[in-house]
């Protein structure tokens, strides 16, 4: 793995999903392990863009926590579309792999900004990285976590950017002193209100409603068949006394049937 | 036969009166069945009891001593019209617009998610009866699913071509943009799954420059309702052009049958070399996939006596291993194996349980799974009453048989390839 490739890995202000403080958010956090575990810390540039309270600053350290020197905060209002910000910032530090969390924790999360920072600059975007197995001057080979724990082999051609959910390594730990002694470098760029989102209503999450079971039938004799029976019917083949070949073999044709022997 | 009922009025007639001297006679002939009294040789009416009425159309016997209503040839087509409910079959020739939806049709076929958008997209399109949009299902890849009409689709698009089978977003996001152009669609729905409709939405939202509502879950009266904050909060706002919407956003489907007529295919322009290729599926170890979701389980219960056997099927028949309270206990299996409620909540498409008699806080941990085969020695134990499939031997036995026939079957198809 050449270890000149350069990486940016944008982060975010998390949200501890109990205590509601304010924390590193947990894929932004494994965004930065896995560009530090493909290479030298030096190589890694923090991004932020947002606001530099006090309270977020606590938690944007605790990326420098993990191992990196500094990290660059763009300075954005609440409120702010972040996205003209990082934009500017990316074309000025050109690294070749831009890793960030699949969603945010806060706000509106939608998902989107490594799809229009992709769209803006004209890179390749991949989703649901798990790892990065090997990186070139103009392309990386990378697994991307597919449902059920399957993995698939991606070549994309760099620069690229890569987002990173539940399945890639979990983050290491972040050392307070590390934390404490980095440096954080405040950039001014422009900003741009985001007008649309003030207009929304934003209220905590109701519980959504458990879907009915609907019965549709046509007579009242099968609508109460249906209401008076057992939620788990006995419908099951039961298979005994015979030779245990007998038996795996019906075990085997639902095996296949269902496609799961590979 | 023909559906169209043949009625005779002499005939009902005759039958409606019980002292017509043809009345037996007919009655005979229209049930097809014996009669119901006749005169026995010393002068003693008979009478055969079973003989009176007719066979419903539910399948149960009625007797209508008004002679109003005789079962016949008319009921056994009334009983075939009743198993299933009929659907008023809908067709839209000059919609005044379209609803695109993009399915993830996983393994060719609708998922319970595609449905419920394609649910979502029906009461967007039938909202204005004045004005009845369209549901246009954009498809790639293969598809053999018969059931496009049933769930609400009155065009279909499919992209069918070699480029798309393989993970292909950008091809897919040229297509999606071509499809804009003809369809020119008032809304743009996808599931918000991951890598399906979750990942294309948003590529496409960015390309079309549209601010899209994601983690949709309720639209209502022109505003919608979607998660935001990691699910922490709701954020309802105007119902924008692209949709990502949540499983259960709307019911499906299921009272009509649209057409899901063939759209004219969209010329694509060639096929361009893309930033991202497809390397292919790499082969995972199975007993490295978390519990909870993994596709296929083994599981072992304290009925298990041959543990080096067990452990052997498991990587014969490449499933992940689980085990029962019990069987971690003893220390036959880590606790991380652990399934049920105390343990891991499973989420496996097929689930094999090997001597688990089915304690309560095990089946509750299986309860998302969606095949069951219980493989055990006592019949009445809970787990047999839960499985869709229930052997009831000696498990050693069986997981013996059943390696020998896998391997067997492996053997066969690699000799085929």
């Amino acid at each position: 793995m050449q270890r000149e490739v350069r990486f940016a890995a944008l982060v975010s202000v998390g949200r501890h999903p109990i205590t509601g403080r304010a924390r590193r958010a947990e894929y932004d956090a494994r965004a930065v392990e896995l560009a530090l575990s493909s290479t030298d810390a030096a190589q890694v540039s923090l991004i932020h863009a947002g606001e530099d309270a006090s309270e977020s600053l606590g938690a944007l350290r605790s990326y420098i926590g993990m191992g990196l020197a500094s990290l660059d905060l763009l300075r954005q209002p609440p409120g702010a579309d972040v996205v003209p910000a990082l934009e500017a910032r990316l074309r000025e530090l050109a690294p070749q792999v831009v890793l960030c969390g699949a969603r945010s924790e806060t706000g509106e999360a939608s998902g989107m900004l490594p799809f229009l920072l992709a769209e803006r600059l004209g890179w390749p975007v991949v989703s649901g990285l798990a790892a990065i197995e090997s990186i070139d001057a103009d392309s990386m080979t990378v697994l991307q976590a597919l449902p059920r724990g399957q993995r698939r082999r991606l070549k994309v051609r760099l620069p690229a950017i890569a987002t990173v959910d539940a399945a890639a390594k979990s983050a290491r730990q972040s050392a307070l002193g590390p934390a404490r002694r980095g440096a954080i470098r405040l950039i001014e760029e422009a900003v741009v209100e985001d007008t649309a989102a003030a207009t929304w209503s934003v209220a905590p999450a109701r519980k959504r409603p458990k879907r009915l079971k609907i019965i549709k039938a046509a007579s009242a004799r099968d609508r109460f068949k249906a209401a008076a029976a057992k939620a788990e019917g006995g419908g099951g083949q039961v298979i005994s006394g015979v030779p245990a070949d007998a038996a795996a073999q019906v075990v085997l044709k639902l095996l296949r049937e269902e496609g799961v022997l590979r | 036969m023909s559906d169209i009922v043949r009625r005779d009025p002499r005939v009902e007639w005759i039958a409606r009166n019980r002292l017509h001297p043809e009345h037996e006679v007919v009655m005979a002939a229209r049930s097809g069945a014996r009669v119901a009294h006749w005169m026995g040789p010393n002068g003693v009416m008979r009478r055969d009891p079973h003989a009176i009425g007719f066979i419903g159309p539910n399948g149960l016997r009625r007797i209508d001593r008004s002679g109003a209503q005789v079962g016949g040839a008319g009921a056994a087509v009334r009983r075939t019209q009743a198993a299933e409910p009929t659907r008023r079959i809908v067709s839209i020739e000059a919609p005044a617009f379209f609803i695109a939806v993009v399915a993830d049709m996983p393994g060719g076929r609708l998922s319970a998610h595609d449905r419920d958008v394609l649910g979502l997209a029906r009461q967007l399109a039938d909202a204005d009866p004045k004005a009845q949009g369209a549901v246009a299902l954009i498809l790639f890849g293969e598809q053999r699913d018969e059931s496009l009409g049933d769930a609400g689709a009155d065009r279909v698009m499919a992209f069918a071509d070699a480029r798309f089978d393989a993970y292909s977003p950008e091809a897919r996001l040229a297509a999606l943009v071509a499809a804009e152009q003809t369809l020119q669609p008032r809304h743009w729905l996808f599931p918000d799954s991951t890598l399906g409709g979750a990942e294309l939405g948003r590529r496409l939202a960015a390309r079309l420059k549209e601010r899209p509502a994601v983690q949709l879950w309720q639209v209502a009266a022109g505003q919608c309702t979607g998660r935001g904050a990691a699910g922490t909060t709701d954020i309802t706002r105007p119902l924008p052009r692209i949709v990502l919407a949540l499983p259960e956003c709307a019911d499906p489907v299921s009272d009509t049958r649209h057409a899901a007529a063939a759209m004219d295919e969209v010329r694509l322009a060639a096929a361009s070399p893309g930033c991202i290729e497809d390397l292919g599926a790499v082969a995972v170890d199975p007993a490295g996939v978390a519990l909870a979701e993994a596709e296929f389980i083994l599981s072992a219960g304290n009925g298990i006596r041959d543990w080096d056997g067990f452990h052997r099927a498991a990587e014969v028949l490449g499933a992940t291993e689980g085990a029962s309270r019990v069987a971690v206990d003893n220390g036959h299996m880590p606790r991380h194996r652990q399934v049920g409620a105390t343990g891991t909540w499973v989420t496996a498409r097929v689930y094999v349980a090997v001597g688990i008699s089915g304690a309560v806080q095990h089946l509750q941990g299986i309860q998302q799974c969606d095949k069951v085969v219980a493989i055990n020695t006592d019949p009445g134990c809970d787990m047999v009453k839960r499985a869709d499939l229930a052997v009831i031997a000696d498990s050693s036995e069986v997981l013996a048989a059943l390696m020998g026939q896998v391997e067997q079957f492996r053997g066969e198809q690699r000799h085929a390839a």
